[in-house]
């Protein structure tokens, strides 16, 4: 009885969680969807995006809900400069070759930020209430950020499926040398791409924000989730990331009532392992 | 070893390690010995890491999950068992192997970047299940009991011994990526490769040929593991299991050119150089991780092949000694 009451209290908090989670989830499987490059410079923009919220409400006092704005036009446009400056001369490479390149871009990022920020943790004091739904309390912030975590899924569906620039990229994701014969302009749209993954890793790093503290390392566990969830999800399939994102959040709830929360990642990562042998699709995808 | 002029890619490796395992023994100077020893457990770790990356092209992004497991093994035996280092050393190496033989069982069936991302994922998921497992001490880790040392005539000599144990390693690393890289089992590693169907119908038992391979790359960085452990008296999840090593690992291994003998110890060399350099430099001290990044990222995007591929394909001559 114990056991289901902490369940009740934690679990809508893990799913609340799952769909930030997803979001960031969604840019690492956007990329690999594109360009068969597993972005390892995910973890530090998220982690920028946690600054940006830092700096433009608690110095510029910009709400942080507004403050998503600049936050995801600067995670766009550093993705472009990061795509043209590291991934555009490797795309082709093999895979260690795109690894290493961005992950040289993620050394960057952490050296100038620890550099210019330390590794102290920073706080976003900001509150936006709290409710009781049964037993359990329900924080504002996280419920207004699932709220914009499902908003941001359907606007990238939309976007994908319904605009010229998102029905370029999925025809790039298909066949590069094929959406290049119709006049498609691939490299444009690959840098676009990837800015869109950098856009929401920063846009999910702007939202944790407001959850917990963080330093410029924080983003580093992040992306280990991002990978977790985006092979969860199928790598490449952006609204699995989201579904998978919800499944890793109910865990995280689900887990810390059966046992200690520190098993937490080994049932994580070893589900992760699993997934990738048996499953590497993803759990929605179709057999290839 | 009949005609030794078939084995003239041995004498640079050979010649390099041993300059480096005397000029401590020469000075006599106990820091140099420290950075001797740092510079040598980075070229026993790249050498190894090259067997899968460099011959199979088998990107393992998490291999110092080997260091830390075996290291785990061998210090437990040593310190809760009471065993020498020596069978320490050996049962760190044994363990290391043993794991990566039944793991490469199950993760090698999975090519590129997933196979990556599975070794990232076995990384995490062992530092995680060793924070959780009691009898190698959970998240407080092994803590050697200094008595241990007394067998060896106190710390210091437990030191000078780990020094010249550290060397052998080194040189047993060195040997077994050349023996590697000169043999026919090595050459059906390099056929799978460049194209791991095509060896298979060429012959090549892929997918036996890459788990050894796993198997040969994992013993070592297991041995060091219990050496490093042993030397610094204690060993805790976070500090056995450090990503960044591994990538660390990587990048020295493309500095010096992949697929060489010789090219994981001179990028080993040169990053720590580096490295150290940097890092006590007042210039660059604050800066030492980005200045490191741009460096890796011209490596990447202009020399992919590294200093000693460089080398070859410029100066054909050198061929015959840079292997």
């Amino acid at each position: 009885m114990q056991q289901l009451s902490l369940l009740l209290a934690s679990l809508p908090d893990g799913i609340l969680l799952g769909f930030v989670y997803g979001v960031a989830a969604m840019g690492l499987t956007l990329i690999w969807g594109v360009m068969n490059v597993i972005n390892l410079s995910h973890g530090p923009i998220i982690a920028l995006g946690m600054f940006g919220t830092f700096f433009l409400f608690i110095r510029l006092g910009i709400n942080p809900y507004l403050a998503l704005i600049p936050i995801a036009i600067f995670g766009l446009l550093l993705g472009i400069v990061i795509y043209f400056a590291a991934v555009h001369r490797v795309i082709n490479a093999p895979h260690l070759s795109s690894l290493l390149a961005t992950f040289s871009v993620s050394m960057i990022i952490i050296g100038l930020g620890t550099a210019a920020l330390t590794t102290s943790p920073y706080n976003v004091d900001f509150n936006m209430g709290s409710f009781r739904l049964g037993s359990t309390t329900i924080l504002g912030t996280r419920l207004i950020a699932a709220v914009i975590a499902i908003l941001i899924a359907g606007g990238l569906y939309i976007f994908l499926y319904r605009t010229r620039p998102g029905k370029y990229i999925r025809a790039v994701a298909n066949n590069r040398d094929a959406a290049e014969l119709m006049g498609i302009p691939s490299t444009r749209i690959l840098a676009l791409s990837f800015g869109l993954g950098t856009m929401l890793a920063a846009v999910s790093g702007a939202m944790i924000a407001t959850f917990f503290p963080f330093n410029i390392l924080s983003g580093g566990s992040y992306e280990l989730k991002s990978f977790v969830i985006g092979v969860l999800g199928g790598l490449g399939n952006p609204i699995g990331a989201l579904a998978a994102g919800l499944i890793l959040g109910v865990l995280e709830g689900i887990i810390p009532a059966f046992m200690e929360s520190s098993w937490v990642p080994v049932i994580e990562f070893g589900l992760f392992v699993i997934i990738l042998l048996f499953r590497p699709q993803g759990l929605f995808g179709s057999k290839r | 070893m009949r005609n030794w002029r078939n084995h003239s890619g041995l004498i640079l490796p050979i010649l390099t390690v041993a300059g480096l395992v005397l000029w401590p023994v020469i000075t006599n100077n106990l820091s140099n010995r420290e950075i001797v020893f740092t510079i040598l457990k980075a070229i026993a770790l790249a050498s190894s890491l090259n067997i899968l990356l460099g011959y199979t092209g088998y990107v393992s992004f998490g291999h110092i999950v080997f260091y830390g497991f075996g290291g785990y093994v061998g210090l437990y035996v040593v310190n809760d068992q009471g065993w020498s280092i020596w069978l320490g050393v050996l049962t760190g190496g044994i363990a290391a192997g043993a794991f990566a033989f039944l793991l490469g069982k199950a993760i090698l069936r999975l090519r590129g970047a997933f196979f990556a991302l599975a070794t990232i994922g076995v990384n995490e998921a062992m530092e995680a299940f060793i924070n959780n497992f009691d009898l190698f001490g959970g998240s407080i880790g092994i803590t050697l009991n200094f008595s241990v040392y007394k067998t060896y005539g106190g710390a210091a000599q437990a030191l000078n011994l780990t020094f010249y144990i550290m060397a052998a390693l080194t040189f047993a690393a060195v040997l077994i990526s050349y023996i590697v890289r000169t043999s026919k089992f090595g050459l059906g590693l390099r056929a799978i490769r460049e194209d791991e169907d095509a060896a298979e119908i060429m012959g090549v038992i892929a997918p036996d040929a890459k788990n050894w391979a796993y198997v040969l790359s994992a013993i070592i960085p297991g041995m060091v593991g219990v050496l490093f452990f042993f030397k610094n008296g204690n060993v805790e999840p976070h500090v056995a299991f450090p990503l960044h090593s591994s990538i660390e690992l990587l990048v020295m291994v493309m500095l010096g050119g992949q697929g060489t003998v010789f090219g994981p110890i001179l990028g080993a060399i040169a990053y720590q150089g580096m490295r150290g350099y940097l890092l006590t430099s007042s210039f660059f001290k604050d800066i030492q991780l980005s200045v490191s990044g741009v460096l890796l990222l011209i490596i990447v995007l202009f020399i992919p092949e590294g200093a000693v591929g460089f080398l070859r394909r410029r100066f054909p001559p050198l061929r015959r000694i840079l292997i």
